[in-house]
């Protein structure tokens, strides 16, 4: 199994923990990720409300780039899934694929339509199997309690995600989560938004959302949160501390990204997937786990 | 088929009200409704269940409700599709919207911040004698956007009025786009100063709920967007006078950042968002910085660039002459 890996500028940034786990995950259970050369940010949603253009030939490049590889494409960022899934549908318009080509052609690209855009989320459940990860799991997870947290942007729009088609997609985390062998959460805030995108613009209530989701997901009783998104990541780590102090009360969750938590599962060490580069300490959810951190 | 209905209740005449769930056991019919079931509940079952509804035909945007967690017209959304296996269903009344009775809402904090972002023409002409006309072709992209029924369904499952009812909300600010779009109205500048303010276009996450529970196609998300590429397009400015936000410049400098290195550095964002001079702001983000400093996550402060750069750089180069063309 071969993919144009897409790692997005979070896991070469802010989240090194993730690419780093992503890299011994996808070794370990065979699927070959080969990282597609001079690929670019997606626009994130952000350059899609300044220059919509410029965000849709970006992507047409990374998919141009990906289709001369012959490869379908695999994410490891719900945001990044979820903008390449719209700026696919609207390249599959001709004329504007078109015009956007006429762009790229002069750098000697072109992207023909219907690349085939996964997350790693979705690759676990549609191309390896609920089946591979439970004979795969080695390490047991028995008793330990996970509340998902998806991300907006794999769950919406939920037209383009395709999500009709593969309706394995509404529940993807809790049946990776379960197969595993832990417990999934039914957290209400799993499928909200974390408040990144307003970070830097109304922090007051991007940190309440912060609190919100990681309050809900500690009176639930999780040991901790796992997140196929690194934005999500960013914010309810980095500000998880700063947003209980706003909200006057005491939280302290840790977060994993999806492939820390495989990675436990699968029996690999804690250093190897990173689990000692969080904010929040992850520490006492790794020694539930049976992993030295 | 047999559906158990889970309905949550309120009763503001009760002593201590207090909202709880009752479970309604009714039969169905493959192409019943959700209103269909209420609306047999209580007349067969409960006759002091509180609904509303009028038009049952997806016109008078008055039922709406949350049905298993998501807001939806109740008459437009068929039950059969939202039956678990067990054949239960979860109905409660619309979320950030204050509850009256069941599942009545009271709408006037939705229409108060409809009012809030002048719904209305504010033309320079002179009145004419009929109605003020524009041509078709210049009104046509604007079909979705009127068709708004005020449900109130986009409000009830939006993300910021979770945790802030002083944000406009989709349904407003998408009513606002509507005549800032509109080529009749000359407020443009005034309007998107306003909706500039904490509390408008830029509070907004971009988390999608609204544009995916909106029963009419309206997709306020992509309104919000619009509007926000107006302001960008105008130079509205932000962080110049009382109320501004930073929401401008994180767009423009997110979009300099991408054209220059291909890559997103979230270090730079934060910086030239809150301003290189901007000491307050930079100084509370210090202690965050060192704790990921800490943990080896900064990423580096010269930003290695992306291979293949200078494709990246030409491309920008044209889409701005393209950009500029138009
Ligand atoms: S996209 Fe914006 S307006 Fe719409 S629900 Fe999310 S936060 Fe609210
Ligand atoms: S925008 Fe859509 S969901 Fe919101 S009030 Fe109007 S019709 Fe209802
Ligand atoms: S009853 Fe009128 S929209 Fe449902």
């Amino acid at each position: 199994m071969r993919f144009a890996f897409f790692p997005g500028c979070v896991s070469r940034g802010g989240a090194p923990e993730l690419y780093q786990s992503t890299v011994a995950v996808a070794e370990k259970i065979g699927i070959e990720l080969e990282e597609i050369e001079g690929w670019s940010c997606t626009g994130a949603g952000a350059l899609q409300e300044s220059n919509p253009l410029l965000g849709d030939t970006l992507n047409a490049r990374n998919f141009a780039l990906a289709q001369r590889m012959g490869l379908p494409i695999m994410t490891i960022c719900s945001t990044c899934q979820g903008v390449m899934a719209q700026a696919k549908v609207k390249l599959e318009d001709e004329e504007y694929r078109a015009q956007v080509n006429e762009i790229l052609a002069t750098e000697g690209l072109e992207y023909t339509g219907g690349i085939q855009v996964k997350h790693m989320l979705w690759v676990m459940v549609e191309d390896i199997g609920l089946d591979k990860i439970k004979s795969l799991a080695v390490r047991s997870l028995d008793g330990v309690f996970l509340a998902p947290f998806y991300g907006c942007y794999i769950v919406r729009p939920s037209a383009a995600l395709e999500y009709d088609e593969h309706p394995q997609r509404r529940e993807a985390l809790e049946l990776v989560i379960e197969a595993l062998g832990a417990t999934a959460v039914d957290n209400e805030g799993k499928t909200r938004c974390c408040g990144f995108p307003i970070l830097t613009i109304n922090e007051k209530n991007s940190l309440a959302m912060v609190a919100k989701h990681t309050g809900e997901a500690q009176d639930l009783g999780a040991d901790a949160m796992v997140t196929p998104c690194p934005l999500c990541h960013l914010n309810l780590d980095g500000f998880q501390a700063k947003a209980a102090k706003q909200m006057g009360r005491q939280i302290n969750v840790p977060i994993l990204h999806l492939p820390q938590l495989i990675g436990a599962a699968l029996g690999m060490d804690g250093p190897s997937l990173g689990l000692n580069r969080h904010i929040i300490s992850a520490f006492d959810v790794a020694m539930k786990m049976g992993i030295r951190v | 088929m047999q559906a158990n209905v889970s309905v949550r209740r309120f009763n503001p005449d009760e002593e201590a009200p207090k909202s709880y769930d009752q479970e309604y056991q009714v039969e169905v019919e493959d192409n019943f409704t959700v209103l269909d079931t209420l609306i047999k509940v209580r007349e067969e079952i409960d006759g002091s269940l509180a609904l509303r509804c009028s038009c049952r035909a997806s016109i008078c945007g008055s039922c709406a409700i949350r049905v298993n967690g998501h807001a939806v017209l109740a008459c437009k959304t068929r039950v059969s599709e939202h039956l678990s296996d067990d054949g239960s269903v979860r109905i409660e009344p619309m979320g950030n919207q204050p509850v009256i009775k069941d599942l009545v809402v009271d709408l006037n904090p939705f229409f108060d911040k409809i009012r809030a972002v002048e719904p209305y023409m504010q033309p320079s002409m002179p009145e004419p004698e009929a109605e003020y006309l524009a041509p078709n072709e210049v009104m046509l992209h604007l079909v979705d956007v009127m068709g708004c029924i005020m449900c109130g369904a986009c409000v009830s499952d939006c993300t910021v009025l979770e945790v802030d009812k002083n944000f406009l909300g989709p349904a407003a600010l998408a009513k606002a786009y509507r005549f800032v779009a509109d080529t009749r109205d000359v407020e443009d500048d005034k309007r998107l100063r306003m909706y500039n303010e904490y509390g408008g276009m830029w509070d907004c996450t971009r988390c999608g709920e609204c544009t995916e529970v909106c029963p009419k196609g309206v997709a306020p998300m992509e309104r919000i967007m619009a509007l926000r590429e107006k302001a960008i397009e105008t130079r509205t400015p932000a962080g110049s006078y009382d109320g501004a936000t930073y929401g401008y410049r994180h767009s423009v400098v997110f979009e300099d950042i991408v054209a220059h290195s291909g890559r997103l550095d979230e270090t730079k964002l934060v910086v030239k968002t809150v301003g290189m001079f901007n000491l307050p702001k930079l100084l509370a983000l210090v202690p965050i910085a060192m704790n990921a400093a800490f943990r080896r996550k900064i990423p580096p402060l010269i930003h290695s660039r992306v291979p293949g750069v200078g494709q990246i750089h030409r491309i920008a180069a044209r889409i701005n002459a393209i950009n500029k063309r138009v």
